[in-house]
């Protein structure tokens, strides 16, 4: 058993790729919390979406990938904000416009570039952990340490802030403040995951660990440490299956933490479908039904 | 010090309606002020607008000899129920010290005293046994308790309720008036938007009567007269029924 554990670590850039594996892992569902409880799931894929240009942008120019991709992130939802706030057009139809005209924007930037470097535009829609440098590595740990960081030292403030907007407004907190850093928070959680799952799949490394664990737990600071614990779990054993079975990487972690959101749908001892049924009142007469049969 | 409140020609624009027009109000300390009118009045973008939540066109508030905007650390603002979203993973007790957060300041953690006043207002507001609670499991009279200890252990100069009473029961709502008079019994000054004029409408000090402007301002006497309740809710009713 110890074996299959170990073998793997033997090499270097197993090793490499485990160490971001875990770090992504934690923040995304720390950081992913904040997306969830204020129903913004949809503002991580679109800054997901938006990185590409400016990675594209990066690379062409020998700059930090890092740091192109998280400028084009920050770009992209300062433009969001205009318009949302500039027109009667919602928030997440301009979402919606934003995230698809970068990811065009990124994709044409890449295709063209491909053709005279040797650069892979799978590698960063669906990620390329195997692949990560040890300066990548590096890069990881910085963003992990700003994130992880801030949001301790901000969290009653970002706690009352998600929760009661305006009470925390009327309480004299600078609300504009708080939501830029979240999003600058939201911004570099999604660069430094775009290697290990990509832009298109982060999403799940931001909102699954968290939903998982707020089926579970009842507090936010709960949920993020619960989560951490889920996205982790998820990010190694989706490695190793990854290592094992000759799958490719990313996808083998958001297939692990969506099982184990499955799981936690089903039987939480508190919302699960399964454990407790008058959790949900309004559902069909087939549940009931099959509830009832599986209860025996 | 004058801790006289003054709401001077304050005028609200939403997008091209005009949603308050020239409003002024002088308020002393020690009152429970209550905000009447019909649906879309303009009752809670009043005091949004007075606490500089929302911009407004023309105006001014003072409390005392400064900005009631700038004062905004001596105010506890409780939003309508509502506008809150009761599956989020808190407990009673978060939320009740949110209300220590702004005085506790950034990077530091909450002091002893600032647990004891929360744990205090818990206790005054009679939900200490919920304190580990999920605030969504509660009851909407429980839920609005919960809302009252947080806006008492923020220590506030001036309090603002946002339709306080709507899905309560009557408990709670004995609570809050209770409260609310101890709080004007202490010199602070408390705001509450309602739009139900019945009984209840003895425990207010002063009414502030609005319907897109002030129709009328002060005691019971003066504000519940026949040519003001028609000023106030048929000019309503006439503008619904030109509209169907």
């Amino acid at each position: 058993m110890l074996d299959y554990l170990l073998d793997p670590l033997q090499y270097a850039f197993m090793q490499r790729s485990l160490i971001v594996a875990i770090l992504v892992g934690i923040i995304c569902s720390v950081v992913g919390s904040y997306l969830m409880v204020q129903r913004l799931a949809l503002l991580g894929d679109a800054i997901g979406h938006s990185l590409l240009p400016g990675l594209a942008i990066a690379f062409a120019l020998g700059l930090n990938i890092f740091v192109g991709a998280f400028i084009a992130g920050v770009i992209s939802t300062v433009i969001i904000a205009i318009i949302h706030t500039r027109s009667p057009i919602k928030e997440d139809a301009a979402m919606g416009i934003v995230f698809s005209a970068f990811f065009a924007l990124g994709i044409t930037l890449i295709t063209t570039i491909q053709k005279d470097n040797k650069i892979d535009l799978n590698h960063f829609l669906f990620g390329n952990i195997l692949g990560v440098t040890s300066g990548e590595v590096r890069d990881t740990a910085i963003i992990t340490a700003l994130v992880l960081f801030s949001v301790f030292m901000l969290y009653k403030e970002l706690l009352f802030y998600s929760f009661d907007p305006i009470g925390a407004q009327a309480s004299g907190l600078p609300i504009g403040l708080l939501n830029s850093s979240l999003m600058i928070l939201i911004a570099l959680t999604v660069v430094a995951s775009m290697k290990v799952v990509g832009v298109i799949l982060v999403l799940s490394l931001l909102i699954t660990p968290g939903a998982t664990a707020y089926l579970l737990v009842p507090r936010l600071h709960q949920v993020m440490l619960l989560g951490g614990a889920i996205g982790v779990f998820s990010s190694v054993s989706g490695m190793y299956l990854s290592y094992y079975f000759n799958l490719p990487s990313g996808p083998a972690i958001v297939l692990v933490v969506s099982g184990l959101f499955t799981l936690a749908f089903l039987f939480s001892p508190t919302y699960g479908m399964l454990t407790h049924p008058q959790a949900s009142p309004g559902d069909s007469r087939i549940w009931q039904d099959l509830k009832r049969l599986l209860r025996f | 010090m004058d801790q006289t409140l003054t709401v001077d020609h304050l005028s609200v624009n939403y997008r091209t309606m005009q949603a308050l027009r020239n409003i002024n109000l002088t308020v002393q300390p020690g009152q429970v002020v209550g905000i009447f009118g019909p649906n879309g009045a303009g009752k809670s973008t009043l005091i949004k607008a007075m606490l500089g939540l929302i911009p407004s066109v023309t105006g001014q508030v003072l409390w005392g000899d400064r900005p009631l905007p700038s004062q905004l650390d001596r105010i506890a603002y409780v939003p309508q129920r509502s506008h809150i979203d009761w599956t989020f993973p808190a407990t009673v007790w978060d939320v009740v010290m949110m209300g220590r957060v702004r005085s506790t300041g950034w990077f530091n953690r909450f002091s002893v005293s600032s647990r004891q006043l929360a744990a205090e207002a818990l206790e005054r507001v009679g939900m200490s046994e919920f304190r580990d609670r999920r605030i969504g499991d509660l009851s909407g009279g429980q839920q609005q308790r919960v809302f009252l200890a947080r806006a008492l252990a923020q220590q506030a100069d001036l309090f603002c309720f946002d339709e306080p009473f709507v899905g309560v029961d009557q408990k709670t709502e004995d609570i809050l008036f209770r409260i609310f008079s101890e709080l004007a019994a202490t010199g602070k000054i408390v705001f509450v938007v309602n739009h139900d004029l019945g009984e209840s409408i003895t425990h207010f000090d002063y009414l502030v009567l609005l319907n897109r402007e002030l129709i009328a301002a002060g005691t019971r006497d003066r504000v519940l007269t026949p040519e003001n309740m028609t000023r106030a809710y048929s000019g309503h009713v006439q503008y619904f029924s030109s509209a169907a």
